[in-house]
């Protein structure tokens, strides 16, 4: 494999991983803007593990572990909060997260911080595709039905017995594990992090996926990820190729406008139920009536 | 440490909070009126900001952009009135096509022709480099709070057409992430993304009470702050559009049936937001001579601090909250480091919101719906 295609597929891969983590919470009602801050962790925690001596695949679950434990105590006062409340509080811990990092002396501080151990892309393809294949199938437990129903309405939820609390903890948790996991990865493949690396544009763009890949089913990150990082990219090796550099230069204006103009004809996303079940059933038999205009 | 310094670290924090508190006061306005937050906020902060630096050094393209813009909002109420005008579908959609042709056509004839350079070297001749002070404070507010015209389109109108309730989804938040991405991206193509520089007017003007420090031209914008969002809340509390503001922010439902044409107000939000932007910029450039692309970033998201401090859609408590966040910014620069410095404005914002979500002097209504 050439090695441009290779680093492409190592971004494709780390942002498939981040959207998945974004999307657990966001398919259960709840905006998550601060994913830069358990990317970071992830990776400086895994980094950390490694240098004292862990090897490398221990010390990825390891640090999972840990931003999910992070993850799971800060679940319950931030889950207390509600809509833009949810945001700016998941915002606020990014950057107390990216603030501690950069004091703290062993860690590397501002100059960064070295990575021992090398993971490539033999190693990133195929934990992508688990975490695929895992959030798919928890989208299909009882659980992932308790999330979409929180989505939908978390008043009639709760009169249907689903325990709203616990699901929205379970969702932001293992959220914190997969984007932990996406930014070990992240620390072992380019064996350099910094957390100027992980800022709060990196929290917008990959909540920016979710939202326009679609939350209703697990379809929505995968499609919403590959098809904002293939797309750019795409559009530079169109204007290196066509000597068109405006092209290159202009391509996240378009991206930009594209999100706009998906908010006013696919608010749902690009993926929504309705398109999967046509997909499925291209001749009739629907598995219900259309979800009616304003229905999240 | 040296705690001599302390009065004059005080005055810094006020005068840097006074950067805060008019782009905190836009974040609060439309989020106490409209239950979103706007994240085209920073956009319009640092366009305004670039605009003014572009013009003040001279780049004609300055002008170009702001045409473009224009017309682009133009083109777009243009379109708006033929959507509801009565005629037959295809006059209706061959009009909207010519329209767009010729938009383009303009767009094309402006960006090959570059009218921006001649139009300084017009002004330049005819009144030395105060001109271009003039134009650049009214390019510069005229542009954004005309975008803002354009992002509320899209923020607020389409959606509460569609879904009779615009605030029901995400999608004024990610409409507006879109906006902020479009403009940034727009400045970062046209004037890259390293930090751009001019000089002040006032230079280094200051002067000197007792040991402390006070910088004219930070004073001067401070007190202009104070009292631009002094009017405004003046402007709230007595006045009939005030009013019909306050109904909106209180019950969206039942304004209208009170008689207040919220299609007609709405825009009045987004214009005033707009405004407070663009001043908020310009004093920037004055103060500070050196923008980037991403000094809506670095300022806005602070500003975000200071609002939710003060509470969410309380003028006043932007004021005291962007103030206080400015003050917190500089101290603990002052008395840790400047590595050290999100931590504690962070951290008070995240403490704010799980133990008192309202902010000190917050409205329990705001916020409460799904997003």
């Amino acid at each position: 494999m050439s090695g441009y295609l290779e680093s492409q597929l190592i971004i494709l891969c780390l942002n498939v991983i981040y959207a998945y983590g974004i999307f657990l919470p966001a398919a259960s009602g709840q905006l998550n803007l601060g994913a830069a801050g358990f990317i970071t962790i992830g990776a400086y925690a895994s980094a950390w593990f490694n240098a004292s001596g862990v090897p490398m695949y221990l010390a990825i679950p390891a640090a999972m572990v840990f931003a999910a434990t992070i993850g799971f105590v800060i679940a319950f006062p931030i889950l207390r909060t509600r809509g833009v409340y949810m945001v700016l509080a998941t915002f606020a811990f990014a950057e107390v997260v990216a603030g501690l990092i950069i004091n703290l002396e062993f860690l590397g501080a501002a100059a960064g911080y070295p990575v021992d151990s090398h993971a490539d892309y033999l190693v990133v393809v195929p934990v992508t595709i688990l975490v695929v294949l895992l959030c798919f199938f928890l989208m299909s437990t009882r659980l992932g039905l308790a999330m979409r129903s929180i989505h939908d309405d978390e008043a009639v939820a709760t009169l249907f017995g689903v325990d709203v609390r616990l699901a929205k903890v379970a969702a932001f948790t293992l959220g914190a594990a997969l984007m932990s996991l996406g930014g070990a990865l992240y620390a072992h493949h380019y064996n350099y992090i910094e957390t100027q690396t992980f800022n709060v544009l990196v929290s917008i763009y990959i909540l920016l996926y979710v939202l326009l890949g679609g939350t209703q089913t697990a379809w929505g990150p995968l499609v919403g990820a590959a098809f904002f990082t293939i797309v750019p990219e795409a559009l530079r090796q169109i204007a290196t190729a066509s000597g068109q550099a405006w092209i290159a230069e202009s391509r996240f204006i378009f991206f930009g406008a594209i999100i706009v103009l998906m908010m006013v004809f696919r608010p749902e996303g690009l993926v929504t139920r309705t398109l999967i079940d046509r997909i499925a059933m291209p001749f009739g038999g629907r598995s219900g009536p259309a979800p009616a205009p304003g229905a999240a | 440490m040296d705690l001599s310094q302390l009065p004059q670290q005080i005055v810094n924090g006020l005068m840097l909070g006074g950067v805060y508190v008019m782009v905190a006061v836009a974040f609060t306005l439309i989020i106490g009126m409209l239950n979103f937050l706007n994240f085209t906020v920073p956009a319009l902060f640092m366009l305004a900001s670039v605009l003014m630096w572009a013009i003040l050094e001279g780049h004609g393209i300055a002008l170009d952009l702001t045409a473009i813009a224009v017309l682009l909002v133009l083109a777009m109420m243009a379109a708006d009135r033929l959507q509801h005008a009565e005629l037959p579908a295809p006059v209706k959609s061959g009009a909207a096509l010519g329209l767009a042709a010729g938009a383009l056509l303009i767009f094309w004839q402006i960006v090959a022709s570059k009218p921006g350079d001649e139009v300084f070297a017009w002004l330049d001749a005819a009144t030395g480099k105060g001109g271009r002070w003039v134009v650049g404070i009214f390019v510069a507010l005229f542009t954004v709070s005309v975008l803002s015209l354009l992002i509320e389109r899209f923020t607020y109108r389409y959606m509460k057409a569609k879904y009779g309730d615009a605030t029901e989804h995400a999608l004024p938040l990610v409409s507006s992430l879109g906006f902020l991405i479009v403009i940034e991206h727009t400045v970062i193509s046209t004037w890259g993304s390293d930090a751009l520089t001019t000089s002040s007017p006032f230079g280094n003007a200051s002067f000197e009470v007792g040991p402390v420090l006070f910088s004219v031209p930070q004073l001067l914008s401070l007190i202009l702050s104070l009292a631009i969002v002094f009017g405004l809340s003046i402007m709230l509390k007595t006045t009939k559009l005030g009013r019909a503001l306050r109904s909106i922010a209180e019950r969206p439902d039942t304004a209208p049936l009170m008689g207040v044409e919220v299609g007609r107000i709405v825009p009045v939000v987004y214009v005033i937001t707009g405004l407070l932007c663009a001043i908020a910029g310009i004093l920037f450039t004055i103060n500070y001579t050196t923008v980037d692309a991403y000094v809506g970033d670095t300022v806005a998201t602070v500003a975000i601090a200071g609002m939710v401090l003060g509470g969410l859609g309380n003028v006043w408590g932007a004021i005291v909250g962007a103030l206080f966040i400015g003050m917190v910014e500089v101290m603990s620069i002052y008395m840790v480091g400047a590595t050290f410095k999100k931590i504690p404005i962070w951290g008070l914002l995240l403490l704010i919101l799980i133990v008192r979500p309202t902010g000190l002097f917050g409205h329990t209504a705001i916020g409460k719906g799904k997003f």
